[in-house]
């Protein structure tokens, strides 16, 4: 599904991603942790298209085709979706619209026919109350005046809505409570399939107890310095990040 | 209003340019130089058409500068039309400078004017149609509201010819308790030049709120002079200027609170793109005695190309004490980080830019109160934004 393979990449000349490799087959959830600023936030704009964030070297493919070569709304399209570390506000658009818009701008890019109204209003309810969100906050300007743990919220619920094949999520569990968290972890859940694959990015084993990794990765320094199964997760918790600081 | 009336006579020599403060970047001196022939008279009634098509009962086409159709015998009860010069205009005159003015001179085009009957309601149409070539048209036109009389004007500006020069000048008058929704849009030719100025007279009590859409021209200005009596009297005095190619759109507005207990609120929003020019001139001020005035003044704007232009010059000049006053300017680019957002979720990037600009713009509209303008209105915005 997603390959990257000796992937580099700067910000402002300044390298962040220094050949990092990683193969996430289809039907798989990867998890991947690492100390602060090891660049796993570099890694999810460079796969999604982030402006500023410049490949030098190395490249990412979705099923063969070349991502890196397609601009973020073709990426989404493709189905490759973020659920961000800061979720942004969007004034004026009230998140219903945004989502709506959003969703069909998707179906028309693959030639899909797009949702009428009702038909969209019966999904977004329907994904709306499986993560209990009360459904009028969805008629106020996305994210604005939000509290942290609201919007890391209205990032699953998008991800619900959209239906995304490969989904990256970037500390979509700091700032939730603990029943948050179980809410979150179930929508993500409900997305495993042997058609889908996951990147999780956390810091946290405590959502690697609701979301099961198949794989557990230690991003330092700007690439990946161990791998392993879900073992891998809770050594780190045990033992801190120390060694592979030491090595890079 | 002094330059609706050099225009008007084509005193040359009368018309505001570079040196005016209050047009220092409205040049029209260096742009007409030559006097303008008077644009010819359409031989018959202008096809429907127009911004707010259908959410008037009674509607008055002006093509020109010359009336070229309205309802006659078919005009609400609620109404009355007149020449200036007509008995039954003639008190008018006692309310109104401009049409005392016009009275007197007895130059330039017909005044028309519109009342509204007292403690009455109307909805009213206003279409100003340049069917012109290298030619200039006039108009003048008085709307008066009685006392409690309710009416809400949508004006369109309809631009069918190129480089003409069409010069509007309205009068509104409310009288006590009277209320006046007033929504334009404008969508005059690139290479026109094109005045609205529109002089605002209430009564303690009234309540004046206004909505100007502006596509812009090669110059276009909308000026707005409104004299705040206070006494419970309600101002709003929004606007969007929306200019692209190379357009140019000024919207000035002076609001003057002469007494106490006044309330205004101004929110403009601006969009520059391609080479096109915003200008913003707003000034609010609080005349010694107007005591607890509330006076807020917003002017924000995005720039969405580097050749693109803004200026702005937001005043509050106050000689009271004990007033509440605020304003906010700021110009500005579409947020990068928001933009990335909606693209991540799918919207390709013109999508995603008319998005987020349309909701920039989209808080004025939100404050249209007349519920088919307000519809037009949006309708309006996203059609030049090129959004879905
Ligand atoms: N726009 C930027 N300008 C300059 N440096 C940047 C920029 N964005 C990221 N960086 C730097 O890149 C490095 C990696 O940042 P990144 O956000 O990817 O880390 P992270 O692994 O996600 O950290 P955290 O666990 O704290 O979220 C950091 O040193 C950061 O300061
Ligand atoms: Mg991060």
């Amino acid at each position: 599904m997603l390959s990257i393979s000796n992937l580099h990449a700067s910000v402002e000349d300044k390298p962040i991603l220094k050949g990092l490799s990683l193969e996430i087959p289809a039907g798989e959830v990867h998890a991947i942790l690492g100390p602060n600023g090891a660049g796993k936030s570099t890694l999810s704009y460079v796969l999604t298209g982030r402006e500023g964030y410049e490949v030098t070297q190395g490249g990412a493919t979705l099923d063969g085709e070349d991502l890196l070569a397609l601009d973020p709304s073709e990426r989404a399209a493709r189905g490759v979706f973020l659920s961000f570390q800061y979720p942004l506000e969007i004034p004026g658009v009230p998140a219903l619209t945004f989502i709506r818009t959003a969703l069909n701008a998707q179906r028309k890019a693959r030639g899909e026919a797009e949702l009428s109204a009702p038909e969209f209003l019966k999904l977004a309810r329907e994904k709306a109350q499986s993560l209990k969100i009360d459904f009028d906050m969805l008629k106020r300007p996305l994210n604005v005046g939000f509290s942290g743990g609201e919007k890391k919220r209205m990032e699953i619920l998008q991800m619900a809505i959209l239906s995304p094949r490969f989904l990256i999520l970037d500390e979509t569990d700091s700032g939730l409570d603990i029943d948050a968290l179980k809410i979150v972890a179930d929508g993500v859940n409900a997305l495993r399939g042997p058609d889908r694959a996951m990147l999780v990015i956390t810091h946290y084993q405590r959502l690697l107890d609701y979301i099961r990794p198949d794989r557990v990765h230690v991003l330092a320094d700007g690439r990946i310095a161990a791998s392993g199964g879900p073992e891998l997760a809770l050594e780190l918790e045990r033992e801190g990040y120390d060694k592979y600081a030491r090595a890079a | 209003m002094s330059a609706a009336f050099a225009l008007t006579d084509l005193d040359l020599a009368r018309l505001p340019g570079r040196r005016d403060e209050d047009w220092r970047w409205s040049d029209l001196r260096g742009l007409i130089r030559q006097p303008v022939e008077v644009s010819p008279e359409l031989d018959r009634p202008a096809a429907p058409g127009g911004a707010f098509i259908g959410l008037a009962r009674d509607e008055f086409v002006f093509a020109n500068g010359q009336l070229n159709d309205w309802p006659q015998e078919a005009l609400s009860p609620a109404l009355a039309f007149h020449l200036h010069d007509d008995p039954g205009a003639a008190r008018m005159a006692d309310v109104m400078p401009m049409a005392q003015l016009a009275a007197e001179r007895h130059v330039g085009p017909p005044l028309h004017i519109l009342t509204v009957r007292a403690g009455e309601t109307a909805a009213i149409r206003f279409r100003f149609i340049s069917r012109a070539t290298g030619t200039g048209h006039h108009l003048r036109l008085g709307v008066m509201l009685e006392a409690g009389a309710q009416a809400v004007v949508l004006e369109s500006y309809e631009g069918q010819g190129e480089d003409y020069l069409a010069n509007v000048a309205l009068e509104f008058y409310l009288a006590d308790g009277a209320r006046l929704e007033r929504i334009a849009a404008a969508d005059e030719a690139e290479s026109a030049i094109s005045v609205s100025s529109a002089e605002v007279h209430l009564k303690p009590g009234a309540a004046f709120a206004q909505t100007l859409l502006v596509g812009g021209a090669k110059r276009q200005r909308f000026e707005t002079q409104i004299s705040h009596p206070g006494g419970g009297a309600d101002v709003r005095a929004d606007g969007v200027y929306l200019v692209g190619g190379r357009r140019h759109a000024d919207l000035t507005s002076v609001v003057t609170h002469e007494a106490v207990d006044g309330t205004t609120s101004q929110l403009i929003k601006g969009v520059a793109r391609d080479q096109g020019r915003g200008v913003f001139q707003g000034r609010i001020v609080v005349a010694e005695g107007a005591d607890r005035t509330d006076a807020r003044m917003g002017h924000h704007a995005l720039i969405l190309s580097d050749r693109a232009e803004v200026d702005a010059k937001p005043e509050l000049l106050i000689f009271a004490d004990d007033v509440q006053c605020a304003h906010g300017n700021t110009v500005g680019r579409l947020d990068e980080d928001a933009l990335f957002y909606a693209m991540q979720r799918g919207l390709p990037p013109e999508a995603a830019r008319a998005l987020l600009t349309e909701a920039f713009v989209g808080e004025v509209i939100d404050r249209v109160e007349h519920e088919g303008a307000r519809e037009a209105a949006r309708t309006w915005v996203s059609e030049r934004l090129g959004g879905g």
